[in-house]
């Protein structure tokens, strides 16, 4: 820390005075002025928290692509519909058991069960082939596509948010004052506060196994040198199925969180692969820590985007990937080679 | 065992070579529907009203088998052009029935015009630009458009519900834009006050800003939402504890909500609205069109009562048939006759009498409504009162309806 400091002073410099202006804009009574150049008090922090929010949701399922592009060089484009696919096993799961954590691991297992198939099954027999697996991955993304529109429909589904986790919470936020001069504070949907904890958690966990145990050595050495690390010894094929058996079921287990704060429909594969494009883009493709800030921006983008400039929310994204892609090519937090 | 086999292929051929040779040709019927996207649910029941309105002709018009081309669209422009070049290119239809939506519909009125042979029946769409923007001669719809949908409802919000600020949520594009257009003829005439719009894209998954951007001071927030649009909305504003009065679009309250799964729509008892249809009403006519409906699917597969896409789909086939008849399915002069036909056909549907006017655009009754909920726990909607003989310049002369100009995303102003 002390050391990033000392080697680039004039950007210690932004980002501090940067976090201490959003940690004022979070937590002051605007005054009217600020409310008439900025909008309401209320509408800014709920897109902020919205955005994050959204983030933890595009972390849950741009880690695992990420993961898998990082270790196997394989751009998994049938991901989108790996999602999917664990958002109805979840819907499926929970309408059966009426239990949302069942729908959650159940989706996971599956999923990554799926997923596990996929690689002893397709990509085992073309390694290094960029354009084959690209192109089986579209197919194959097409074909699961039309097999959930046979088997759940053309409908919008959504998976039963828990009773104890349903209505809003009170958050330490004063948004306005009464004219009684009584705050107001904000109320703010307690499960999408579990959606954002969750995903935290997931990823300390992550970076802790990448980082700390032997697993994860294993994981990192293969993302550096795939062929020196199977000359050692290790059964780099093994690593190969469980690293996309996790990925797959981190997106399985996204589907269930997006089914329930927003909601599953045909079409979803798509957009939430095309965010995960973005996202890993942006972040930097192999890295976890990349993923999380990609995900962090570009659930921001959208939320701000939503609200201050609607009819161009949907370019925002990507205009921060052409400017990403024009000044860092490899992502903001990849490392340099 | 193998002589069995070719036995039976020869029979089998015979039978095929047998049938083409003694019926006429099919007539084979182009039917668009948004069977993906925000507005699945609403496609999927079209398809049904249509299926029904055939089968109720045991499957023929003017002793012609009907065979229905279903071509999926997602309510976006293009695809629905990307459909109806298919059906008219590849299929060689030369009748269409659909679109279903808004901006399809725009679409469709311009591309009709490059086929003059195809007969083009919307089967639900609700721009006022359809039909009233550079007609097209080869286009007719037998619903009534968004706008007509509103007639009467503003007043009775402003009057009756006493609801005198709104705020508007709606999707962005031209079917919410014509319905808040005339909506809000009648809300502001009687003097109601709009005091913001929100317009999100058709399909959105987050409603999160734009529920905390609803502003404290209105008494309702009238909605210009559908299908899967409108159960992610009132479920995300049931997370955050909402508590506002809604006023409903046509079909955000319909059918395809009020049957979907979830609790969220139970945020919809007590919404005033307005459309083509009423769940509850008691005209007999309405009823037997219920019952057919209700008996032709199994309980799982439809709606508890049919949708307003279904009913519009079942009159815009009836219509479509009605004309055929006339001049007994023959299209051999690319549809001439069959469109001065179908100019005159009156319809006597279940949700009131349908004409046409000299824009091939219907003139017919609305429906103003209000959410119940019924004694086992479904949702429907009670029937208020109807505004019959609703033409598309809402009750205005031809110039005064001029001068509003067209519905858009903040047009007519409605400031006090």
């Amino acid at each position: 820390m002390s050391d990033f400091i000392g080697r680039r002073p004039i950007w210690s410099l932004v980002i501090l005075i940067a976090v201490a202006l959003l940690a004022f804009l979070i937590f002051a009574v605007w005054t009217p002025w600020m409310e008439l150049t900025f909008g309401r008090k209320r509408v800014f922090l709920s897109a902020l928290f919205n955005g994050i929010t959204l983030g933890g949701l595009y972390f849950l399922v741009a880690s695992g692509f990420t993961l898998i592009f990082g270790l196997m060089r394989n751009v998994n484009l049938a991901h989108g519909s790996l999602y999917l696919f664990g958002g109805y096993v979840g819907y499926s799961i929970g309408n059966l058991t009426g239990s949302w954590f069942a729908a959650l691991i159940g989706a996971f297992v599956i999923v990554a069960l799926a997923g596990m198939l996929m690689q002893v099954l397709l990509f085992r027999w073309m390694e290094g082939q960029d354009l084959r697996q690209t192109l089986v991955t579209i197919g194959l993304s097409i074909i699961v596509a039309d097999l959930l529109l046979w088997g759940y429909g053309g409908d919008t589904f959504q998976v039963t948010t828990p009773d104890w986790l349903s209505g809003p919470i009170q958050l330490p936020f004063v948004v306005a004052l009464r004219s009684n001069g009584e705050a107001v504070m904000m109320m703010y949907p307690l499960v999408r506060i579990a959606i954002l904890i969750g995903a935290i958690i997931l990823g300390v966990a992550m970076w802790l196994v990448l980082n700390r145990t032997r697993i994860g050595m294993l994981v990192r050495a293969g993302v550096d040198d795939r062929d020196m690390l199977s000359a050692t010894g290790v059964r780099v094929q093994l690593v190969f199925i469980m690293v996309f058996a996790f990925g797959a079921g981190l997106a399985g287990l996204a589907g269930v969180v997006g089914g329930t704060f927003q909601s599953l429909q045909p079409g979803e594969d798509t957009k939430i692969l095309l965010s995960s494009l973005v996202v890993v883009i942006v972040g930097g493709m192999g890295s976890i820590p990349g993923a999380a800030m990609g995900a962090l921006i570009v659930g921001l983008a959208e939320q701000f985007g939503s609200v201050y400039m609607p009819t161009y929310a949907v370019m925002l994204t990507f205009v921060i990937m052409v400017v990403v892609l024009a000044i860092r090519p490899q992502g903001l937090a990849a490392v340099r080679r | 065992m193998r002589k069995a086999l070719m036995a039976a292929v020869a029979a089998c051929a015979l039978i095929a070579a047998g049938g083409t040779g003694q019926a006429q040709e099919k007539l084979r019927i182009g039917v668009m529907a948004t069977l993906s996207g925000a507005l699945t649910s609403g496609g999927e029941d079209g398809v049904r009203g249509a299926q029904i309105a055939l089968k109720q002709r045991g499957g023929k018009i003017a002793g012609r088998e009907v065979e229905f081309i279903i071509a999926a669209t997602d309510a976006s422009p293009d695809s629905a052009l990307r459909a109806a070049r298919k059906l008219v290119e590849q299929d060689k239809v030369q009748l269409i029935l659909g679109p279903l939506s808004g901006s399809e519909g725009i679409a469709m009125r311009d591309y009709s015009k490059t086929v003059p042979n195809v007969t083009v029946v919307d089967a639900s769409s609700g721009a006022l630009e359809t039909t009233y923007v550079n007609p097209s001669p080869n286009y007719f719809r037998f619903n009534s458009n968004g706008a007509m949908w509103m007639a009467g409802l503003g007043d009775y919000v402003f009057k009756d519900k006493g609801y005198k600020k709104l705020a508007v949520i709606g999707e962005d594009y031209s079917f919410p834009y014509t319905q808040v257009f005339g909506f809000a003829l009648g809300y502001c005439k009687a003097g109601g006050q709009i005091v913001q719009r929100q317009w999100v894209p058709l399909g959105t998954k987050d409603f999160g800003s734009v529920i905390a951007n609803i502003p404290d001071d209105v008494d309702a927030v009238f909605l210009a939402l559908g299908g899967g649009d409108s159960v992610n909305f009132l479920n995300q504003y049931g997370q955050t504890g909402g508590k506002a009065k809604f006023v409903g679009g046509s079909i955000m309250v319909d059918q395809t909500v009020l049957s979907s799964r979830g609790n969220a729509k139970r945020l919809l008892v007590g919404t005033p609205s307005s459309g083509g249809v009423a769940d509850a009403w008691d005209d007999p006519k309405w009823k037997a069109w219920v019952k057919a409906y209700q008996d032709a699917f199994p309980a799982d597969k439809r709606f508890a009562s049919p949708s307003l896409f279904a009913t519009n789909y079942y009159n815009a086939f009836n219509g479509m048939a009605t004309g055929l008849e006339k001049v007994n399915a023959d299209l051999s002069d690319g549809g001439a006759k069959l469109r001065a036909e179908l100019a005159k056909v009156e319809l006597d549907a279940p949700n009131g009498p349908i004409k046409l006017d000299d824009d091939r655009q219907a003139i017919a009754t609305t429906f103003i409504t209000e959410v119940v909920e019924t004694p086992n726990g479904e949702l429907t909607n009670k029937f208020v009162r109807t505004v019959p003989n609703v033409s598309k310049t809402m009750g205005l002369s031809a110039e005064a309806f001029k001068a509003v100009g067209l519905p858009s995303r903040t047009n007519p102003e409605c400031k006090p």
